[in-house]
């Protein structure tokens, strides 16, 4: 199918940007990567009034050292991350993740600002962002804000985004020494959305783990943090009982959605396969 | 409200100006403007990857952009980058490996083998087959396209 008619405008400075957003509301939508708007467009699902096109806004596409965080423009494209050194350097869990992120000529395309933004509880980034701690820097015209992955993502391709604010840039804190990553996704094909994933980031010493953060995507309407096996992960030791105790408490972290990829038992039986997994890579 | 947008394009080397609708996809653009009608339109939300396109020098989805999107770029289709000569190997392999046969995908897996070869000369069976995993084809069972790909990234090293 073809969009329904709709009005564009490129803007080259975010106070253009701002302009459009305070006098559109919420019949504007940003366009950055493109890559999950056009096809909502394409089959009809959402026909805005206006997209704003911000790709020719300078300085948001730099991935740069700012003290102990990375901190990465909302328009640093997927592939970019990949070949990014500091990336792969310093935030290990997202280089794990970006591979399955879609396909290589949607990641020469999509933005790491768009994937959050947009919210999809299946998306790769979202979950990341949380495991990892991540920052969101946001703007509008009078002021910048910060908010914490924890608090961002609010349900279904909501978030804590007004209508008349843009977000420019994620902080990201380094990996810490003795802080470990794993990200584990099942899907149909290489880089459909997931039928459920996890991204699990924590610091091992000597098999005990600290300070461990399991986010799952597929698994709910958001990125799901699992509090009660995290709760019960924290400070204990690696072994085949403590890992079959966190498997249980996922029944009360996670509840999936039934969807084409099959029955919310299906994904708990597979939540708890890809945690098991996840746990042991963290202490591989 | 709809909206026209000028555009001024470099498509296979020819700088082309035109006016659009803003909600012309990149591929419709091409295809029904331009009459270049080697990029195919299949799922048109960015599954199949028979609208594969280079601009500014890698390959993206022709459905997944506006053509309002190219102002100023450097676009190529499967018709220039064929002409040119860069991919006639790839082209004759596919020919040889019947790694095509009605050819609906066959522009855009040979738009994303020539990137996986410029990325990477030496790819395994492994990478190209994840490589290639944003491309349906129908036809083939993908064998023969890996076959393909693999033996141009042997023929192509130097000797």
């Amino acid at each position: 199918m073809k969009p329904a008619p709709f009005s564009y405008m490129r803007v080259k400075s975010l106070e253009e940007a701002f302009d459009l957003l305070e006098e559109y509301g919420e019949d504007a939508r940003i366009l950055s990567g493109g890559q999950s708007l056009m096809p909502t467009l394409n089959m009809r699902l959402s026909a805005p009034k206006i997209l704003i096109d911000i790709n020719q806004i300078s300085g948001l596409s730099d991935i740069e050292i700012k003290n102990d965080k990375v901190r990465v423009g909302s328009l640093v494209r997927h592939n970019h991350l990949s070949s990014s050194d500091i990336v792969t350097k310093h935030l290990p869990l997202v280089s794990k993740a970006v591979p399955h992120i879609a396909h290589h000529a949607i990641r020469n395309r999509g933005t790491i600002g768009g994937s959050i933004a947009f919210a999809d509880p299946a998306a790769e980034l979202p979950a990341v962002a949380k495991a990892a701690g991540f920052t969101f820097i946001i703007k509008n015209r009078n002021e910048e804000r910060e908010v914490e992955a924890e608090d961002f993502f609010l349900g279904l391709f909501e978030t804590s985004l007004k209508e008349t604010e843009i977000l420019i840039a994620i902080e990201a804190p380094k990996l810490q020494q003795n802080e470990k990553t794993a990200f584990i996704e099942l899907s149909r094909r290489q880089g459909d959305y997931a039928i459920i994933g996890v991204a699990a980031q924590s610091v091992v010493e000597n098999s005990v783990f600290k300070d461990i953060r399991l986010a799952y995507f597929g698994a709910g309407d958001k990125p799901v943090m699992a509090k009660q096996a995290i709760d019960l992960l924290e400070g204990q030791s690696y072994s085949e009982e403590v890992v079959s105790e966190a498997q249980k408490a996922l029944e009360a972290d996670l509840n999936p959605m039934d969807d084409l990829n099959g029955p919310p038992e299906m994904k708990m039986h597979l939540a708890r396969v890809i945690t098991a997994r996840a746990l042991a890579d963290l202490i591989s | 409200m709809e909206k026209n947008v000028d555009i001024n394009v470099t498509v296979n080397g020819q700088l082309i100006s035109r006016r659009v609708t803003a909600r012309t996809n990149l591929v419709d653009f091409i295809r029904y403007e331009l009459e270049l009608t080697g990029s195919h339109v299949g799922c048109e939300h960015g599954v199949c990857g028979a609208c594969t396109i280079r601009v500014n020098g890698n390959i993206v989805r022709g459905c997944l952009m506006l053509a309002a999107q190219v102002d100023g770029a450097n676009v190529e289709t499967i018709e220039g980058v064929s002409d040119g000569g860069e991919i006639s190997d790839l082209q004759d392999e596919f020919l040889k490996r019947n790694a095509l046969q009605c050819g609906f995908c066959t522009p855009g897996f040979l738009l994303t083998a020539q990137e996986l070869l410029s990325e990477n000369p030496n790819p395994s069976r492994d990478q190209i087959r994840e490589f290639i995993s944003g491309n349906y084809c129908r036809c083939t069972g993908y064998q023969a396209i890996v076959d393909a790909i693999e033996t141009v990234s042997v023929k192509r090293k130097p000797k």
